[in-house]
């Protein structure tokens, strides 16, 4: 386990070197174990593929008793503190959190360039879409926007050259090796394959967004009259 | 109440950021200097996460419906009131109906004005903070419209007995001022100081001296996520892809182009380009400050020497609130 500064103000805690489900695990209790009781001088906790980030205060870590000229490895110890005696913690069970999509039409306009290139049917590429279950390894990029592990490898195609100006906000969307949902209407070179009715990021409720890394993502093929009927709007 | 009457280019309500939401994908950012935000508030008696205003290039034209007490600073702007020079880092009496007028920034880029009390508008997640792509937090979640008008938060009794004696005197300012670029151990002209990144060993040897030893140039591709600089190409020792992680305010991360980016407080959480280096928060200032063409030389410096030069800065900010803390009651 490697800590490494970045910057004067944020240290990053090292937990694997590959993106798979045992690193993610790793990352996953050492984030709740950091976040499990308040830590001194730290704002925020990242958890991405592999790592987590501790932002702190320098100038609060030592107000909490760092000494001045060993603010960073005094911090460190902390954590490797904590994450060697972890407090009690419920077992975490990954939460699965189904996705109602309407697959091709307006809403996936991409959805034939992927069965091209899968060389299958649109209705295959769906069922297949729809069958797996995905990871939900951070959530970054833009608010709530998942980078999501597990999209069957007959699936991976290549992102647009050129990015659409804008993607409606719930696109359910293939680039290369990943799938994904845009939270907001933003520029994006994914293939749009569909959309959902529920929102991503909905600033006024708590949590602010749907998803969280570690949640587990499965999709689920809806008609456009059921799309009209679930739709959220703010 | 404060009115709009011109928006000026790109005028935000700002408070220190939205921390603690990075891990839902939701930007930090807040005012781009917040050591700067700090100082102005400070001059009105404001705490320093109060929500204040960020103007780029062109400032906004104001007017308020009651006598205020304001403080501005930052880059250098062609400001007035009712005509005459707005005096600069410290408190000024502003009375009601007056014009206080920013115009164009005759050398650096952005400013901030603090007005005693704080701009009140919703707290969302925890900040005032304008995060536009969102469109949430500060006014309507965008920026500043002409014709726009703000309410404000009761000024503090400090700041109330402060702007009280400027109306017995008939004064427009007082004499003393805080000036954020003179606190802790400023850096040299054109220098920002660095510590090494996660991955600058990624990087060629001949590439990280290249990183120090050049003077890289401000391009146009500038904006509250970043700025890119042009200079020497920046070539791994071999291609490899990074798995995205955390960012920060003042990493350099090098996309695959080789013209690293400096990104700054609105960046994004996440990141899939190598971090070389990282820039000092206390010389982070410098690059929401510069135009395209301007130059900087980085040059590297330890943990321990930029946790001194961090902790610099906070005690003496620390020492001038005591100092004004006394000039009241």
């Amino acid at each position: 386990m490697q800590i490494t500064p970045l910057g004067d103000n944020a240290l990053v805690l090292e937990l694997g070197t590959v993106i798979n489900e045992s690193t993610h695990r790793h990352v996953q209790a050492a984030w709740r174990a950091l976040a499990a009781a308040p830590l001194p001088a730290v704002s925020e906790l990242v958890p991405a593929y592999t790592t987590v980030t501790i932002f702190y205060d320098p100038w609060a870590a030592v107000q909490a008793g760092a000494p001045a000229m060993g603010i960073a490895d005094w911090l460190g110890g902390l954590v490797r503190e904590r994450l060697k005696h972890p407090p009690k913690m419920e077992k975490a069970k990954p939460r699965v959190v189904e996705i109602p999509v309407c697959y091709g039409g307006e809403f996936g306009p991409d959805l034939a360039r992927v069965a091209a290139q899968a060389k299958l049917s649109p209705e295959e590429v769906i069922k297949r879409h729809t069958k797996a279950e995905y990871l939900v390894h951070l959530i970054g990029f833009a608010p709530g926007f998942p980078y999501l592990g597990g999209l069957p490898k007959e699936l991976h195609t290549p992102r647009h050259a050129k990015p659409r100006m804008t993607v409606p906000p719930g696109s359910v969307a293939i680039g290369g090796e990943q799938t994904g949902i845009y939270p907001l209407a933003t520029p994006g070179g994914w293939n749009l394959i569909g959309r959902t009715p529920r929102r991503i990021f909905r600033p006024e409720q708590t949590p602010p967004v749907l998803l969280a890394a570690g949640d587990r993502v499965k999709f689920r093929a809806i008609t456009p009259g059921e799309f009209s009927q679930q739709e959220e709007r703010p | 109440m404060m009115r709009v009457s011109k928006p000026g280019l790109l005028t935000t309500v700002q408070d220190l950021g939205r921390p603690g939401y990075q891990q839902y994908g939701i930007v930090v950012g807040g005012a781009l200097d917040s050591f700067a935000a700090r100082a102005v508030n400070l001059c009105v008696g404001n705490d320093d996460n109060a929500a204040l205003l960020e103007m780029a290039q062109t400032g906004p034209d104001l007017v308020f419906e009651q006598d205020v007490l304001v403080a501005w600073g930052g880059a250098d702007f062609d400001a007035t009131v009712s005509g005459q020079p707005l005096p600069r880092d410290r408190a000024v009496r502003i009375a009601a109906g007056e014009v206080v007028s920013f115009g164009l920034a005759r050398a650096g880029l952005r400013a901030w004005l603090a007005i005693a009390g704080g701009i009140d508008v919703p707290l969302v997640m925890g900040s005032r903070t304008t995060y536009r792509r969102a469109g949430i937090g500060g006014h309507q979640g965008r920026p500043l419209v002409a014709g726009d008008v703000l309410k404000l938060f009761a000024p503090s009794p400090w700041a109330r007995q402060i702007l009280g004696s400027l109306q017995s005197g008939l004064k427009r300012a007082v004499t003393w001022t805080v000036r954020p670029e003179t606190m802790g151990q400023p850096a040299k002209p054109g220098v920002v100081r660095a510590l090494r990144g996660p991955e600058c060993d990624w990087f060629a040897k001949e590439a990280q001296r290249a990183f120090f030893a050049a003077e890289w140039t401000a391009t146009k591709e500038a904006d509250r996520m970043g700025v890119r600089l042009s200079g020497p190409e920046l070539p791994l020792l071999k291609p490899r892809e990074m798995i995205s992680s955390s960012v920060n305010a003042g990493v350099v991360q090098v996309p695959a182009s080789g013209q690293p980016i400096v990104l700054l407080p609105s960046r994004q959480s996440v990141g899939g380009y190598p971090r070389l280096v990282a820039v000092l928060s206390a010389d982070l200032g410098r690059f929401t400050q510069m135009r395209p063409g301007d130059k900087v030389r980085f040059v590297e410096t330890t943990l321990a020497a930029a946790h001194d030069i961090y902790l610099a800065r906070e005690r003496d900010l620390a020492r001038v609130r005591l100092g004004l803390a006394r000039l009241a009651g």
